[in-house]
């Protein structure tokens, strides 16, 4: 069965997006890749060391030629920071379609919503394409979308956490009232968060620690692209009703 | 040479010193850099790719040349 999802135009056959952050060695990380069948990484835009400019490069082990690189404005605190974050990310890679996130504050990492508003405005009037990480508001997340965010991109819990989705029935408000792509961006721990995410009908989880500082990442990224399949069969086959107490699976009739 | 010929630049934060004459493509090859992977802002704007051999350095610029690296 494909099932692909598309933002902003583009079409992908993973829902599966990953970080390439807190890998042991680029190695690793390209492995990890290929496990988890991302079509998508989320990159940082930093200063290249000028002292050291032989040092090997992300793009030397992960083709930006066949995987899309989503350039991302981690560590900005403020609008302007990460516009003009994106604004070197479009200049040095030649890509619109990008991820916001501006920051609140460095204990819990939460998104900054005024901020991120502002920035989604000019960005999009720029004509970049922001998928946006943002609080788990569903008011927020219709003023992104009328800001022109080609994606929401909630946090299930704190960045780098791995508690797993703290907070479901406002995901599901998000995805019962978004026009564009809904993906939980932060707080997947393993794989069970991940499927949770996909059953609650989003159209994609972003993840990074979940991945990166799993003793084996490589294996855990093939169960994350189980998972998130799973769980996404799970949303489209639609499940079982609630009851509050038992209902036997067994005929009553015909009992001995 | 004369101290004249020499630029002051901030470079990533840090003052360095050039030979000039030196544009900003001269200037990503002599620090050993690839001009297609990185990209420039040059006091606060960004410098296009296709003129980076057209914008001279001068003296007291402030240059912030940036790549991508691993990032979630």
């Amino acid at each position: 069965m494909t099932d692909s999802w598309s933002v902003a135009g583009r079409t992908f056959n993973s829902r599966l997006i990953v970080g390439t952050g807190k890998y042991k060695d680029f190695e690793q990380n390209a492995a990890a890749l290929e496990a988890s069948g991302a079509q998508i990484v989320t990159v940082a835009v930093r200063r290249v060391n000028v002292s050291d400019p032989s040092a090997p490069m992300l793009t030397d082990y992960i083709d930006p030629k066949k995987i899309t690189y989503l350039p991302n404005t981690a560590g900005c605190f403020t609008g302007d920071e990460a516009i003009r974050t994106l604004r070197l990310a479009r200049e040095a890679g030649g890509w619109d379609l990008v991820k916001l996130e501006v920051l609140g504050e460095a204990k819990t990492l939460y998104p900054d919503m005024r901020e991120t508003l502002k920035a989604t405005e000019i960005l999009a009037k720029e004509g970049f394409l922001p998928m946006v990480y943002c609080a788990d508001d569903p008011i927020a997340a219709k003023q992104l979308e009328d800001a022109g965010a080609v994606a929401i991109m909630p946090l299930g819990a704190p960045i780098g956490s791995g508690l797993g989705l703290q907070n479901k029935v406002m995901i599901r408000l998000i995805v019962e009232g978004a026009k564009v792509p809904v993906l939980v961006d932060a707080g997947v721990g393993t794989a069970s968060d991940a499927s949770v995410a996909m059953e609650l009908g989003c159209d994609g989880v972003l993840m990074n620690t979940a991945i990166a500082e799993a003793k084996d990442p490589v294996m855990m990224a093939g169960a994350m692209k189980l998972a998130v399949q799973s769980g996404r069969a799970a949303y489209l086959a639609g499940r079982m009703g609630r009851r509050q107490y038992a209902d036997p699976s067994s005929p009553l009739a015909g009992l001995i | 040479m004369s101290s004249s010929d020499l630029i002051s630049i901030q470079l990533n934060g840090e003052n360095r010193s050039f030979e000039g004459p030196l544009t900003l493509l001269e200037l990503i090859e002599t620090l050993g850099l690839k001009p297609n992977k990185v990209a420039v802002e040059r006091n606060m704007e960004i410098v296009p790719r296709s003129t980076l051999a057209d914008v001279q350095c001068a003296d007291g610029d402030a240059l912030e040349i940036v790549h991508f690296v691993g990032g979630g």
